[in-house]
């Protein structure tokens, strides 16, 4: 999936400030990388050559420089300052970060896992809370309020584009807000170092307008169609006979294990295996039949099949949209 | 066991140091300083000349092994889905490169040049605790080579240099790696600790006369703070990894959450350790750099009062910074406002040394040897490493940047450029002091260019790769996030850092046999080191000098003006036939005590195997810390025996009130 992912390029007032902060301290750091770049280079143009023959200069001992003093107290005091409204500047913008306003605000859960994301909506009625993985739908311009979780190593959730990153801890709960201000598909990953996968633990935030965001969300909450007759019925039979039930869910079936994502929608996700793959029937054959080939260290067991079998479940998998 | 070679049997007991080279006195004081001769005179070496060779050389083998570990990785990141090296291995390597640089690296190659320098420099025969001296360095390689074998066994750590549990827990990290991890840990701190003792009774205890504190190198100033730093630091590591490990062996739950325990306490305990570590890296290359500015602008550096207390505030601070490493945790956001505040701060410090080298420059007369290449390539790197630095230690910035190839790119330009170019400006600064011969200044230069183009060409580019959103630790990326070309030439920049480090240890090499002889002092410098012949001899000083100001070679002593007795250049009167050393009042150096140090002996490399054997079974089994303690107590116990002929000669040399 194209996917913005930079820090440079926000889209969201959370970001948005961090990147006003950047523009400002880059500014200063410049100004003050070439001040004393250039004071270095003015010392060594003015002062004198010499040879390691030649005799030190001893004038300086026992008798002060004011010249030079005034200058280095006008030097640290000048870096004192800018330092000084670095900090004042860091700490206003902490403050614009904390004020971001929760009202309306969409609820999500996300806990980490090795190397995925679990997704989860809470609505106010239980019955409207939904589970996906590794892409979160959200309405352009409404807040989030994302609730961190981690049940085995520490984690941290990361969109460059819309806001700074926060960790995930076992043991720990924390809160990250935010808000997309405008349409489209934001990349994020884990940057918390958290095992043999962590370069391949990326999900997608999918700002749509407010009445695709609705549709979306109804479809997510209906649980998984009867397949029809034929090889996706018999899809189904080899999923639920094979290992896919003993770790992965699909509602509405006789799969509720929660070892893995949650595969309910698994056909309306771009990617596959936390942003490894595309999702498409070629590389979903290829992720089922050797998932270590894909993303070596990963939990996930090969499962052998026969080319019809493999056919099948995939054509299954293909019908749950 | 009567040590190999005794020196006092050869001299006769009337002898006095005093008279220069040549004399009978000075060859009773060569031949009393030497280690004993053969390979078993070789283990049992205590001279601190010979211990801070071999400190110096392991340490540079093991940048050279680390650096090798980065190349690899960057190979593999040279372009997008490379097979080259898989998860496992990369994360193997990357810990190693991290652990290494850190701990293998950094901190004790600053305290090796440190042994071998100190005691000339301050005008003395030997470093304080010379025994202490060689059980730290046996201790530090017996745990380096732990670390390799294991790697070369395919089972080095994988857990990165920081080991965040519950990551590096039992239940996520099974079999032995992270244990052989926290172990090295074991030792390295273990050496630390004692050459931070070392040094500071060195420098407190065994400074000429006349070398008040007021006048002592700021090198050896440098040393002295970060020694205390160490003091203070290394005991938080060596909690944590002991914790870890008992976590991983005996199953207690200090980090297990589900226990009772707490994964957020292992990030406090490391980086109260992890921050003030990166100043005990970069405190020592600020110590060269204000040896070797002063030499090659050919006058008494500028602000000597202001940069000691500099190193001092940068001591205090260091300790108050940790938490910048932690914004990305749920932690009150009043206090990370306070470490935010104290991290910005602790530039002002560095700012005030930097000023004052400048002012130094300005008004010298330049020689452009390549040490002062060095050390002007230092202010490039070091200043856009310390201001990105400061966009850090914002709490908003950091939380986008953090864990990003910011970091990399950041902690790069400050331990690079705030020590390794230090570092290699001292080598070849005091290279002709410990082999008598110069180093060529034709690939000195060559040496240093490549490396400072390699250098941006490699880690410049990893800014903006942060920026764009590329994560740390990761062992691929995939095509088609905007990484791909910057991640070339990062690669390519390697490979130019990797020729300058080939040329840098051709002309080491090279220079031993053909470089042109030194003599005492070829860049003309101040300082007491380059008073005694290059190479010093055994001990350095046939006479004891007298220091009457801070550069002692720049200042010598003026007759006073009522025409009274001419000052005192030199003092004499310690034995020459056993090691008799004088030691002076710690803050105005006046001659104090006349102090008897033991002679080579092997049970400090005895006792260190010991350790070793007690610290690695302790992995495999907690009995280890029972039955492993007897060895050591035998050997400990045969290191402190008294030898009666020792006794004696030091009670004749003995006098009453």
């Amino acid at each position: 999936m194209d996917a913005l992912h930079d820090v440079l390029a926000p889209f969201g007032p959370q970001a948005g400030h961090v990147h006003a902060l950047w523009m400002l301290t880059l500014a200063v750091c410049t100004v003050v990388f070439a001040a004393v770049l250039a004071a270095l280079l003015v010392a060594l143009l003015r002062a004198k050559r010499a040879g390691a023959e030649s005799a030190p200069d001893l004038s300086s001992l026992g008798r002060p420089e004011p010249g030079r003093r005034r200058s280095v107290i006008a030097a640290v005091a000048a870096s004192t300052l800018l330092l000084l409204a670095l900090i004042a500047a860091s700490i206003f913008t902490d403050r614009a970060l904390a004020r971001l306003s929760t009202d309306g605000a969409l609820r999500l859960e996300v806990t980490a896992h090795q190397w995925w994301w679990e997704v989860r909506y809470v609505e106010p009625q239980v019955a409207d809370s939904f589970m996906t993985a590794n892409e979160i739908h959200v309405p352009t311009g409404r807040p989030v309020i994302v609730t961190l979780k981690a049940d085995d190593v520490i984690h941290s959730f990361w969109v460059p584009s819309l806001a700074g990153k926060k960790d995930l801890i076992p043991g720990r709960t924390a809160t990250l807000n935010f808000r997309a201000d405008r349409d489209g598909i934001y990349r994020g990953q884990c940057a918390e170092f958290c095992g043999s996968q962590h370069a391949l633990m990326a999900f997608f935030v999918l700002a749509e307008p407010p009445e695709r965001y609705a549709a979306w969300a109804a479809a997510q909450r209906r649980t998984a169609g009867e397949p029809a007759e034929g090889q996706p019925l018999r899809g189904r039979e080899i999923f639920m006979r094979s290992s896919c039930a003993m770790c992965h869910a699909i509602d509405g079936t006789s799969a509720q294990a929660v070892r893995g994502p949650n595969l309910t929608h698994l056909a309306s996700r771009g990617t596959l295996a936390a942003g490894s793959l595309a999702n498409t029937p070629e590389d979903l054959r290829r992720w089922i039949a050797d998932p270590q080939q894909v993303k070596p260290g990963t939990y996930m067991p090969a499962t052998r099949l026969s080319s019809e079998d493999m056919d099948a479940l995939v054509g299954y998998l293909q019908t749950l949209r | 066991m009567p040590p190999p070679g005794l020196a006092h049997a050869h001299a006769p007991p009337h002898l006095k140091d005093g008279p220069g080279p040549g004399s009978p006195e000075a060859a009773a004081l060569d031949a009393t300083w030497r280690d004993p001769p053969g390979l078993l005179g070789w283990l049992a070496a205590v001279n601190h000349k010979a211990i801070a060779r071999r400190f110096i050389v392991t340490t540079f083998c093991f940048f050279v092994a680390g650096g090798l570990l980065a190349f690899v990785m960057r190979l593999q990141l040279a372009r997008p889905g490379a097979r080259l090296v898989g998860p496992d291995l990369y994360n193997q390597l990357f810990t190693m490169h991290g652990s290494t640089m850190m701990f293998l690296f950094a901190v004790p190659v600053m305290q090796a040049v440190a042994v071998y320098l100190l005691p000339l420099m301050l005008g003395t025969r030997s470093v304080a605790f010379p025994r202490l001296n060689a059980f730290a360095y046996w201790i530090f390689l017996f745990g380096g080579l732990m670390l390799y074998a294991v790697f070369a066994l395919g089972a080095a750590p994988d857990v990165g240099w920081f080991s965040y549990v519950p990551l590096a827990g039992p239940d996520y990290s099974p079999g032995k790696r992270t244990d052989f991890w926290a172990q090295m840990i074991t030792f390295t701190e273990l050496s630390a600790l004692l050459e931070a003792i070392v040094v500071i009774t060195t420098v407190f205890k065994l400074r000429a006369p006349g070398m008040a504190l007021n006048r002592i190198p700021l090198f050896a100033w440098a040393m002295l703070v970060t020694a205390f730093m160490v003091l203070f630091a290394m005991p938080a590591v060596m909690l944590a990894s002991t914790t870890l490990i008992t976590d991983r062996l005996v199953g207690t739950h200090f980090y297990n959450p589900a226990e009772g325990g707490d994964a957020v306490l292992w990030q406090h305990l490391f980086w109260f350790f992890g921050h003030p570590e990166v100043y005990l890296i970069f405190l020592p290359g600020l110590g060269f750099l204000s040896a070797i500015i002063p030499t090659f602008a050919r006058r008494p550096i500028f602000g000597y009062t202001a940069m000691v207390l500099a190193l001092i505030a940068t001591a205090f601070l260091a300790f108050g910074l940790w938490v910048h490493h932690m914004f990305a945790v749920n932690l009150p956001e009043l206090g990370k406002s306070f470490f935010t505040a104290a991290s910005m701060l602790i530039a002002i410090p560095s700012a005030v040394q930097i000023f004052c080298w400048i002012a130094t420059l300005c008004s010298g007369r330049l020689d452009f040897k390549t040490p002062l290449l060095f050390a002007l390539g230092f202010f490039f790197i070091l200043v856009l490493g310390g201001l990105t630095g400061i966009m850090l230690a914002s709490v908003p910035l950091d939380l986008q940047v953090h864990d990003s190839y910011f970091v990399v790119a950041h902690l790069h330009y400050v331990l690079i450029g705030g020590a390794v170019f230090p570092l290699f400006g001292a080598f070849y600064y005091w290279y002709p002091k410990i082999t008598g011969r110069l180093m060529s200044e034709r690939l000195g230069r060559w040496n240093f260019w490549l490396f400072f183009v390699g250098f941006n060409v490699t880690f410049f580019p990893m800014h903006l790769l942060g920026l764009r959103g590329m994560p740390r630790r990761v062992y691929t990326y995939q095509a088609g996030l905007g990484w791909d070309t910057l991640n070339l030439v990062a690669t390519l920049g390697s490979w130019i850092i990797a020729l300058s480090a080939l040329l840098f240890v051709v002309n080491a090499l090279r220079s031993l046999r053909r470089g042109a002889p030194a003599g005492p002092n070829p860049w003309g410098a101040g300082t007491l080191e380059w008073a005694t012949e290059s190479p010093p001899p055994p001990c350095n000083f046939h006479a004891i000098p007298v220091v009457h100001g801070r550069d002692p070679l720049w200042e010598p002593p003026r007759a006073a003006a009522d025409g009274g007795p001419p000052p005192f250049t030199h003092v004499g009167g310690l034995a020459a036939h056993t090691r008799e050393l004088l030691a002076t009042t710690v803050l105005d150096a006046r001659p104090d005590l006349r102090v008897n140090f033991p002679d080579p002996t092997i049970w400090p490399l005895v006792s260190a195997l010991a350790v070793t054997v007690l610290f690695i079974g302790s992995i495999f089994t907690p009995w280890a810390v029972v039955w492993g303690s007897i060895p050591i107590a035998i050997a400990l116990t045969a290191w402190f025996w008294p030898r009666r002929a020792e006794t004696a000669v030091h009670l004749r040399l003995e006098q009453g009130p």
